[in-house]
């Protein structure tokens, strides 16, 4: 099984398609910290125009902390595509290559083979959003120091203090990974079904963009439906950095505002990724290579 | 001479079509074991069987005395492939794609062994070159030494020269010849050339629409002396019951369902009509062919008609 | 507030035909707080702020508080985001009654905080001047401000309640409250870029409550040891 995953990871890291997504990461995060550099003072007067007019809000609103939770927030949403190609192109691609039916005549076993395979997706995976981390939170640290993080929600405003950040980005870090890992077992479910990359790729990528357009649309027909949607749960991320007021409307240290809600999602992804690979080695397992 | 690969019975059913339809046969270790039909005759479907990549529908295959379905890594070790083209990773090295395969089948090689593989094969001197960038022959020699990596008693290669030039079908026939005449291993090849089959195989099996025509020892098959003798009548199957109890019994050829077809010497022929009036057998027509070529091309015609 | 402004003008031209005496003596209280106030040149201040606004969740957080004549006034939090009142933190004490160009109004006696209290409108002559007018309710016996409220043209009406201790020598407050009003809080979902928001309806009765109020709870001062200027830029 580790050979397996070592030949896997190896195959991985040899393509150059692999680093398509972390060089796209890369200038996408670069691209944000440069304009928040740059224009921070104007974007934080526009996302806080409103408070501004009672109050006066003094300190460093762009800071390493908040910078990183704006890449998130518009990254996440494109990181599915960049895991898509990958894991999408799992089995897809083999069979298209047709490395696929060499492999099988092997003395492995078919169930250890999948798993490996998935195992490698979603090292892989995991290595996006560590690369992500470390350039989104770490280097945003340094380029723009640390302060509170004052985030404008829809119906209010929540600051948190400076000691209390970290830690909810490890947390938001590993539901990421959650729900990425689901993007990624979705991705590689449907490479399953074909002998090119493309049509995996293009599902996956068209599945995620409808459900998440489904999600973000405020209709009450599609309120209905959200729930039942993966990409609902997919950014239960940002649920870390709200926090519980006491009876005072003093914020509470350490405190997450919902995390039942966290927990609910975090249920909901690991379901899926279990029911996306049990289903994978399943059809796997029963599949006739004809490629 | 020992059995070693036995199949029973094999049949696959994809959704409305049999590709494979009842298909027993057996190799004798040693042989080089030619599989004949034209296209979608269900070759490659049964090679693939025998590698496990599809599922029969029904029957059974043993492989060295083991359930080849039942304990498939076991015995895959001792099995090596070649389906269709010889595909490897193109991103990596030649020496990459060997050292991954030779893992997969479950040995260690040192660098040096690998090396001397690659020798083998004219390849040592592009060994850390991408595969992307080598010719269509040297793809072909890599993909082979990729299946033998691990020195399998069994090796499969199912149409292995298609989309070759006459070099590369040269090559192929060469290691087939090699393998089977110095390394002592036992060989099934599928293809739809006879010209191909016919140099190397040392019994030949031929298959039409999923279904077994004939088997038999390469000599004898291609034998001009051997004539083979189609019957059409308008009740095959009592024609098939009436020749299977007469003298001609050891003539006929058991497995053909549709005709009775029989191997027989040509000057025999004139007595064969005179008892097939004696056994009441109303004959529709009564065709002699020459060699298994043109009995081969006239299943071909047939099935293009 | 406009109409604020008109009925607190009503009241005070009642006061200015009837109290013309006592106008007199209120005054003098305003100058003898003013007095006790001049005391103090500089001061640094330790505390604690708390931001009570019912759309933000803030921490309570360190202060430190920098004051010198003759209105330099600066809040730091200690290492943070620090929200106040728009304009109103520099409303203090000082700057309301740091000139005298303002007519001083008596409004009688009222009880505030279990402490008698005088109560006198400050109504700047200065028609420039951000403040339209100031209620004052004045702690006769130790000559400190209790309780003040404040009508500017910019940025509404502010109360400031202050609680006095050990530095009320000084005039100098151990508990500052600035209660002041909000505007409605909104948030087109394209700049925040959340897509959903589950308040509960309870949620969203107290979010509409537009009252702010800041806290600052002083443990600390140090008095008259200097203070740079440069804190204060």
């Amino acid at each position: 099984m580790f050979t397996l995953l070592q030949i896997e990871l190896h195959k991985i890291f040899k393509r150059p398609r692999t680093y398509i997504a972390f060089a796209a990461i890369t200038a996408l995060i670069v691209i944000i910290q440069l304009g928040l550099k740059v224009d921070g003072k104007e974007y934080a007067d526009f996302v806080l125009a409103d408070l501004q007019n009672t109050l006066e809000i003094n300190g460093k609103i762009i800071n390493g902390y908040f910078v990183c939770y704006i890449i998130l927030q518009l990254l996440l949403v494109h990181v599915p595509l960049l895991i898509a190609l990958i894991a999408a192109d799992m089995i897809s691609g083999e069979a298209n290559m047709g490395t696929l039916k060499l492999l099988l005549t092997k003395p492995i076993s078919r169930t250890e083979f999948i798993i490996a395979k998935f195992l490698a997706a979603a090292i892989y995976t995991i290595l996006l959003l560590v690369w992500i981390a470390f350039f989104a939170l770490l280097a945003s640290i340094i380029i723009f120091g640390t302060d509170d993080m004052f985030l404008v929600k829809n119906a209010y405003a929540v600051q948190i203090e400076k000691i209390d950040i970290f830690w909810r980005y490890i947390g938001a870090f590993c539901f990421a990974a959650l729900a990425m890992l689901t993007v990624a077992a979705l991705g590689f479910f449907l490479s399953n079904f074909a002998e090119n990359s493309i049509g995996p790729i293009v599902a996956t990528m068209s599945i995620i963009i409808v459900t998440t357009i489904l999600s973000t649309m405020s209709i009450p027909l599609f309120n209905k439906i959200k729930p039942y949607l993966f990409t609902t749960h997919m950014v239960a991320w940002k649920e870390f950095f709200d926090v519980k007021v006491n009876d005072a409307n003093e914020t509470i240290r350490g405190s997450i505002q919902n995390a039942d809600k966290i927990i609910r999602s975090s249920i909901v992804l690991i379901v899926h990724i279990i029911l996306f690979v049990g289903a994978s080695i399943w059809v796997f397992r029963k599949k006739d290579i004809l490629s | 001479m020992q059995n070693i690969i036995n199949v029973k019975g094999l049949s696959k059913q994809f959704h409305n079509l049999t590709a494979v339809n009842q298909l027993s046969f057996s190799v004798n270790k040693g042989d080089v074991y030619g599989f004949l039909g034209q296209n979608g005759a269900g070759k490659s479907t049964t090679m693939r069987m025998l590698l496990t990549l599809i599922k029969p529908t029904e029957g059974s295959i043993e492989i060295a005395g083991i359930d080849l379905f039942k304990h498939r890594k076991e015995v895959l070790r001792n099995i090596g492939a070649v389906i269709e083209k010889p595909d490897v990773y193109t991103y990596l090295s030649a020496y990459e794609n060997l050292k991954i395969f030779a893992k997969l089948s479950g040995i260690r090689l040192s660098r040096q062994q690998l090396m001397q593989q690659l020798e083998t094969v004219g390849l040592a001197q592009r060994a850390n070159d991408k595969v992307k960038t080598f010719s269509q022959g040297m793809k072909q020699r890599l993909g082979i030494a990729v299946a033998l990596v691990h020195n399998p008693q069994i090796v499969i290669l199912d149409e292995p020269t298609n989309g070759l030039d006459p070099q590369g079908i040269a090559d192929i026939r060469n290691m087939i010849l090699h393998l089977s005449n110095e390394l002592k291993k036992t060989i099934v090849i599928s293809s739809h050339l006879l010209s191909e089959i016919e140099q190397v195989a040392t019994k030949v099996l031929i298959i039409d629409k999923g279904k077994k025509i004939i088997e038999g020892e390469a000599s004898e098959l291609f034998d001009a002396s051997q004539t083979i003798v189609e019957i059409e009548t308008t009740n095959n199957n009592y024609a098939f019951e009436q020749l299977k109890q007469s003298s001609w019994n050891s003539f006929l050829l058991k497995e053909r369902i549709i005709h009775p077809v029989l191997k027989m010497n040509k000057k025999d022929i004139p007595q064969l009509h005179k008892d097939l009036i004696t056994m009441n057998i109303a004959l529709i027509s009564l065709q002699p062919k020459h060699s298994l070529e043109d009995y081969f091309l006239s299943i071909t015609s047939n099935n293009q008609s | 507030m406009k109409r604020n402004f008109v009925f607190s003008i009503i009241i005070i031209a009642t006061f200015f035909s009837a109290n013309k005496l006592k106008a007199q003596d209120a005054t003098i209280l305003v100058q003898k707080v003013k007095t006790k106030l001049e005391q103090v040149n500089d001061y640094v201040a330790e505390g604690k702020m708390k931001t009570d606004v019912a759309f933000i969740k803030a921490p309570v957080g360190k202060v430190k508080v920098y004051f010198k004549k003759p209105n330099k006034f600066k809040l730091k939090r200690d290492g943070g985001i620090s929200l106040l009142p728009k304009g109103g933190i520099s409303v203090n004490m000082r700057s309301i009654i740091e000139t005298n160009d303002y007519t001083v109004i008596p409004a009688g006696s009222v009880v505030v905080n279990g402490i008698n209290t005088k109560v006198v409108k400050l109504l700047p002559n200065n028609d420039n001047s951000d403040i339209v007018l100031s209620t004052l309710y004045i702690d006769e016996t130790n000559l400190v401000i209790i309780k003040a409220t404040t009508t500017t043209k910019e940025n509404g009406t502010y109360n400031i309640e202050m609680q006095y201790g050990k530095y009320i020598n000084y005039a100098l407050p151990d508990k500052v409250t600035f209660s002041f009003s909000t505007k409605d809080y909104k948030m087109p979902k394209g700049i925040t870029l959340e897509f959903d928001s589950d308040l509960t309806p309870e949620d969203r009765i107290k979010m509409k409550n537009k009252k702010g109020r800041i806290e600052l709870n002083y443990t600390s001062y140090t008095i008259n040891k200097g203070v740079d200027d440069s804190i204060f830029k």
